[in-house]
């Protein structure tokens, strides 16, 4: 790659956090997790906010699971995000015995967080049959299921694992069933309607709750958790806009019950309204964008982010990554431990990756850029350092013989011989990050992972391929194009008969 | 002229050259003959500086090559080597202006300079706007010297400068480089395992076997007055038959 300019690069890299809206009022970071319930409740919160006017709102929806959502809120990058108490007991403060808000209160305080009063919902597990079976068997609670051995059950994989799911299930009420197959959550509900199963898991508040003739078992022995849904918030945000804060308690806290919660969702998952509109229908306005979500809009904005992560990304690692070839090529002990840190790099879930980068970099572009940097080194710096070291040690010594000095040597002799090899490792660097880059949507770093985690959250199959199916085409899109760049950036002597001459 | 004393070069224990001397005269041409394994190449790499002996020394023009003086003794040295180590992405005009460029030199200077040294080895400068790969092994070879020639270097050292060269076309080339090299005056050191290349180039031979100097001396000395049998052995081995001299 002649021509690239470092300068630009690092200039581009620096100037895109920059570029959004100018800061003259107070900004509220509201942020989610990545399904349908905490992209509705934090879309009503967010709504809230704007309509009590005292600052301006920056929606970071989304942002994968609790890990990252919750890294987020400490490290300041977002302000306030919807959470669920048996989440804040087992997950964030890892004391499973904190049950009440009051003693969650103190303990988060410490942290300098703060969080509501329950709004009103639980979004626990639960068992669920249809409700003709319900009438038939007379099934009220979970300790009715007892009687009935016959019956089969659908579970999800994670409640099928979870001590808090079936196994500690099955011993807390001593039930037998027939059978238990694995099966998706979505699938379930389909198996249940159409009889293929008996029983499945569910989450107290899905959308499909308020459709489908179901009928929810109370949980008579009290065996699950609470997840009553609170808002968590940093203290710092409560105190200085405390008319905003007021104005989320009073109109949240109590005012959210199962069965409205069932029906948001069921509205956004089902009906496949835009989360705004949901959100604007509960708080009582006119919904500001009506009708179904239409990903096409969104398509043109996404593809330039997404091109603008790879595009970012892959320079900095070319920027980056040939010259650490290059010096692992020249210092053979320190390119060991170089290949070896690198290849470390690559085998970390480019997820956890990404969750690592938030206590360091925050959440959005800056910290999904440089975790895609990270990430697209591997195949440059060894492919830069192998065709180097694999060069004609003859051709090598011959420029010492010519008076090249390293510099020299290295410009016109060595890269220009290893360009091949070198621009194989930057195709793979590309294409590579095409896919990570839809990635980069659970911090916040926009592209088409958004369309495909708000398509995963909502089981939305369509909206999943309108995310996927432009990654692929862009992978091919930027193979295509390297086979071009093969063309113009190889010397041609290489291209012809390379071999001709040893 | 060269001086080579008492060196020695061992690699991981074994010795590729073993307390070898010879000393070649300015003007001269000297060829070190010998088999593959007999340290002839790495004699050249040690008076390129490419390599460091482990005893001796080797001094060049008055100047004793160490780390320290190598780029000005390869400043005084052409090298040339087997099938030409041309570099394939650049055209043969810019392998041969490569060491120009690397001094800096004008354009114009350096083109006159390619340009005179087609001449000399005869090859049309149109050729010179070709790749390596989509030229012959003897004008690969030719572009070699010129690459070599390019900055007018008093000392000349050649690898197997013919070795991967068809009969005719080396022939052809033996006649060329001796001409060259008594029209330039340069000092020569030429390697190769062929008898009869030794016998065109060498006014002296040095005949190397297994790291060790075997006989020094003029053709004629190793043929009429052989220090030890191998000396003959390997002067004969490489004669055609004479059944076979009776047809030509």
């Amino acid at each position: 790659m002649r021509g690239v300019r470092p300068a630009a690069v690092i200039a581009l890299l620096l100037l895109l956090p920059a570029a959004g809206p100018a800061a003259d009022r107070p900004v509220v970071r509201v942020g989610s997790k990545s399904f349908t319930e905490s992209y509705v409740l934090a879309e009503i919160v967010a709504q809230v906010v704007e309509q009590t006017g005292e600052a301006r709102v920056e929606r970071k929806l989304g942002l994968g699971g609790t890990g990252i959502v919750h890294a987020a809120l400490a490290s300041g990058e977002i302000d306030v995000y919807p959470e669920y108490t048996g989440t804040i007991a087992r997950a964030i403060l890892k004391e499973p015995a904190v049950t009440t808000v009051a003693a969650m209160r103190a303990r988060l305080r410490e942290r300098a967080l703060v969080v509501t009063e329950p709004l009103g919902f639980q979004n626990t597990y639960a068992l669920a049959v249809a409700r003709s079976t319900a009438a038939r068997l007379g099934l009220r609670t979970i300790s009715d299921l007892r009687g009935h051995r016959r019956l089969t059950a659908a579970f999800d994989p994670g409640f099928l694992d979870r001590d808090d799911g079936w196994p500690g299930l099955r011993r807390h009420y001593g039930l037998e069933l027939a059978g238990v197959r694995i099966m998706e959550h979505a699938l379930a509900y389909r198996a249940l309607a159409g009889g293929a199963v008996d029983v499945i898991d569910v989450f107290s508040t899905d959308g499909q709750l308020a459709r489908e003739a179901v009928a929810l078992l109370a949980d008579d022995r009290g065996f699950f958790p609470d997840y009553a849904a609170v808002l968590l918030a940093r203290r710092p945000f409560a105190e200085r806009l405390p008319r905003t804060w007021a104005a989320l308690e009073q109109r949240l806290v109590g005012r959210l019950d199962t069965a409205t919660m069932t029906r948001l969702n069921a509205e956004a998952d089902l009906d496949r309204r835009p989360f705004a509109a949901v959100a604007a229908s509960f708080l009582g306005g006119g919904a500001p964008a009506g009708g179904r979500r239409s990903p096409a809009r969104e398509l043109p904005a996404l593809t330039l982010e997404h091109l603008a992560l790879v595009g970012v990304s892959l320079l900095a690692a070319v920027v980056v990554g040939v010259p650490l070839g290059v010096l692992a090529a020249r210092r053979r002990l320190l390119g060991q431990v170089e290949l070896m840190g690198v290849g470390v790099l690559q085998t970390i879930p480019a997820l956890a990756l990404l969750a690592f980068m938030i206590p360091l970099f925050g959440i959005g572009r800056v910290p999904a850029l440089i975790a895609l940097t990270l990430y697209a080194l591997l195949p440059i710096v060894r492919n830069t350092y192998a065709g180097l070291v694999s060069l004609d040690p003859q051709l090598v010594d011959m420029a010492a013989v010519l008076g090249l000095d390293g510099w020299k040597r290295l410009a016109w002799i060595e890269l220009p011989l290893a360009s091949v090899t070198i621009l194989a490792g930057i195709k793979t660097s590309a294409v590579l990050t095409v896919g990570t880059a839809t990635l980069a949507a659970f911090i916040g770093g926009g592209g088409y992972g958004t369309l495909i985690i708000t398509g995963l959250a909502l089981n939305d199959g369509a909206t999943i391929l309108a995310g996927a199916i432009p990654a692929a085409l862009m992978a091919l899109a930027i193979h295509a194009l390297f086979e071009a760049v093969d063309r113009l950036a190889v010397p041609r002597g290489l291209r012809t008969t390379a071999t001709a001459t040893r | 002229m060269i001086v080579v004393s008492g060196v020695t070069k061992r690699f991981g224990g074994r010795p590729a050259l073993d307390g070898v001397s010879l000393t070649v005269e300015a003007g001269t041409t000297h060829v070190l003959l010998g088999g593959s394994g007999s340290g002839k190449s790495t004699l050249l790499r040690l008076v390129l500086g490419l390599a460091q002996p482990d005893a001796g020394e080797v001094v060049v023009d008055g100047v004793r090559v160490t780390p320290g003086s190598r780029a000005e003794i390869q400043r005084r040295i052409g090298y040339v080597v087997q099938e030409g180590a041309l570099y394939p992405h650049l055209t043969a005009a810019e392998n041969v202006a490569l060491p120009a460029r690397a001094r800096g030199w004008q354009a114009e200077r350096t083109e006159a300079r390619v340009t005179a040294l087609a001449r000399l080895v005869e090859l049309e400068r149109s050729w010179l706007d070709r790749h390596p790969a989509q030229l012959s092994g003897g004008q690969r070879q030719r572009v070699g010297l010129m690459r070599a020639l390019a900055l007018d270097p008093p000392v000349l050292l050649l690898d197997e400068p013919l070795g991967a060269l068809d009969p005719i076309t080396r022939a052809e080339l033996q006649t060329q480089l001796v001409r060259i090299f008594r029209e330039l005056g340069k000092t020569v050191v030429l390697v190769t395992h062929d008898v009869r290349e030794a016998f065109v180039f060498g006014r002296t031979i040095t005949l190397l076997e297994g790291g060790r100097v075997v006989q020094q001396g003029t053709f004629a000395d190793l043929a009429r007055r052989p220090a030890t049998p191998l000396v003959t052995e390997f002067l004969r081995a490489q004669a055609p038959p004479p059944e076979m001299t009776a047809y030509l």
